[in-house]
């Protein structure tokens, strides 16, 4: 089943800078896909559609089968309900614990409070960060703090999630760590788009790699890496 | 519990939290409500007040004198009763005889009446007394009888009501327009106070965004925030209002100013209007302030 589908998209900004164009891409249920390219390329032109913080000029975008090309403003939350994001600043909260961090995401949409008991322990397995559960960010490294962003990102069970360069401010190993997580959540049936500059992280997980360059998709090859080799480079 | 209780409930909270947060800003908010509400209480009261002086003096004064020659004979005044009875403008017409007046004047004089004994002729002259439904008819009546024969002179007040419901009408406009003014300046300022709160939880609001909060469960706290503050203020002046003019009316009663109270609108009349229009405007103006203060951060 393919969860997201943009059919011949453009986007023009309002400024007259053409941010994307004749975008075609489909991503199937479970992928795991790299958005690379440089910086002003497009790669955050295309994360806004997805989250409906910007609409195409031309063109349809669906989402779990669903157009979500043109909706109104007040059905926007329930589409982001169904899409899990993680950015590379973390976006956690000061003033809340971790566990309050990633709970309060189930309290927004009027879970039941059981089952945040129970959903809230089990994401924060995942990430690997029961034993931080009380402890407040400033208490926590870098990549905690990520890890705290996933559970987070994933505790209303969302069918895609969107990481922003989720290792851009972090140290190698520490990236290795918040990839792997990835991988685990990808495991379990979460579709995942990341975009990223992390040109050994992609080479070496070997999954699709869509390049964006200019706003022109150049590239979309399975088990891709970073570059596309050019002979005698 | 339902998911939609649940959602409430921490509106809610966050909006007592937001309250507490906010003291300082809170307090100019809840200061600059009071003033408005009790400016707009004065106002009101010397408006319902006037209204009582305008009423009464419609009542008193609804009335038409015709003054008669003093030669005029019996038929003459039967036909003008006639005339006058056939308007379905009048309630009845009295004959007060010049004896009759110079009566009455001598009573009215007290014991100062005795000055009177000493006229020679009576100088008052027969009167038509002419009770109307109300006394914007006066002219009209007037009209219709005089030409007629016998009458020496037509009088009636309505001059004085015209300028009085003029003043009232001054007042009123007036008390609007300052009222407005104020009104304009406190939803700015509880809107700056809002912002305040909003600004500290912009982080959150932004994370609210992409987890999928609703606009209305993200707002939510903000309006209650600004409501409870519109609530505060309205409760104050209420009792400052209330307090206020009961202590004013009394005083005012005890030092026999009583000519002059006896116009003004009594403060238990009063209360429970004053209740409703407070709350319903302070409770107003804090949620559109705090409306107003979150339009921006909504549109992300």
């Amino acid at each position: 089943m393919l969860l997201i589908r943009f059919v011949n998209v453009n986007k023009e900004y309002k400024n007259g800078v053409k941010a994307l164009s004749n975008i075609n891409l489909f991503i199937d249920k479970g992928e795991f896909v790299f958005l690379v390219g440089p910086s002003g390329a497009g790669k955050s032109t295309l994360i806004k559609l997805i989250l409906k913080e910007e609409n195409p000029t031309e063109g349809r975008i669906y989402l779990n089968n669903r157009d979500i090309t043109y909706v109104k403003n007040r059905k926007i939350p329930y589409i982001r309900r169904s899409v899990g994001v993680v950015f590379q600043d973390f976006r956690l909260l000061p003033n809340k614990t971790v566990y309050e961090n990633v709970s309060f995401a189930m309290e927004i949409i009027g879970a039941h409070p059981k089952d945040i008991r129970r959903n809230v322990p089990m994401v924060l397995s995942m990430v690997d960060l029961s034993d931080k559960a009380h402890n407040y960010p400033h208490e926590l490294s870098g990549g905690e703090h990520q890890r705290v962003a996933i559970a987070r990102a994933i505790v209303n069970s969302p069918p895609i999630l969107i990481a922003d360069e989720p290792t851009g401010n972090l140290d190698p190993e520490t990236a290795w760590g918040i990839m792997k997580v990835l991988r685990d959540i990808n495991r379990r049936g979460t579709t995942i788009l990341m975009a990223t500059h992390a040109k050994d992280i992609v080479d070496a997980m070997k999954r699709r790699v869509v390049e964006i360059e200019k706003g022109v998709i150049v590239r979309d090859e399975e088990k891709g890496v970073y570059e596309h080799e050019i002979p005698g480079y | 519990m339902s998911m939609r209780f649940r959602v409430i409930k921490n509106i809610l909270k966050q909006g007592f939290k937001g309250l507490w947060r906010n003291k300082g800003m809170g307090l100019a908010s809840v200061t600059s409500i009071t003033a408005v509400l009790v400016i707009l209480g004065i106002f009101l009261i010397l408006i319902l007040s006037l209204n009582n002086v305008v009423m009464d003096t419609r009542e008193k004064f609804d009335e038409v004198q015709v003054f008669l020659e003093d030669e005029i004979t019996a038929s003459q005044i039967e036909e003008i009763e006639n005339r006058v009875k056939e308007s379905d403008k009048v309630i009845s017409v009295i004959f007060k005889s010049k004896d009759q007046a110079l009566e009455e004047m001598k009573k009215s004089w007290g014991d100062e009446g005795y000055l009177l004994n000493g006229l020679e002729t009576n100088p008052l002259p027969h009167t038509l007394i002419i009770k109307l439904k109300d006394i914007e008819y006066a002219d009209s009546v007037a009209k219709s009888i005089e030409n007629m024969e016998g009458i020496e002179e037509i009088q009636y007040n309505q001059d004085i009501i015209e300028k009085l419901v003029l003043f009232s009408n001054y007042i009123r406009n007036g008390g609007l327009v300052v009222v407005s003014i104020l009104l304009l300046v406190s939803v700015f300022i509880i809107s700056n106070t809002i912002k305040l709160t909003v600004t500290a939880r912009k982080t959150e609001i932004n994370i609210m965004k992409y987890v999928g909060a609703t606009n209305g469960y993200i707002r939510g706290p903000f309006v209650i925030e600004g409501l409870l503050f519109g609530l505060i203020g309205a409760v104050i002046s209420i009792l400052i209002v209330s307090y206020g003019y009961n202590y004013f009316f009394n005083a005012a009663s005890d030092k026999l100013y009583v000519l002059f109270t006896v116009y003004l609108v009594p403060p238990k009349a009063l209360m429970k209007d004053v209740m409703i229009i407070f709350i319903a405007i302070g409770a107003g103006i804090g949620a559109l302030g705090s409306l107003v203060s979150m339009k921006r951060f909504l549109n992300v």
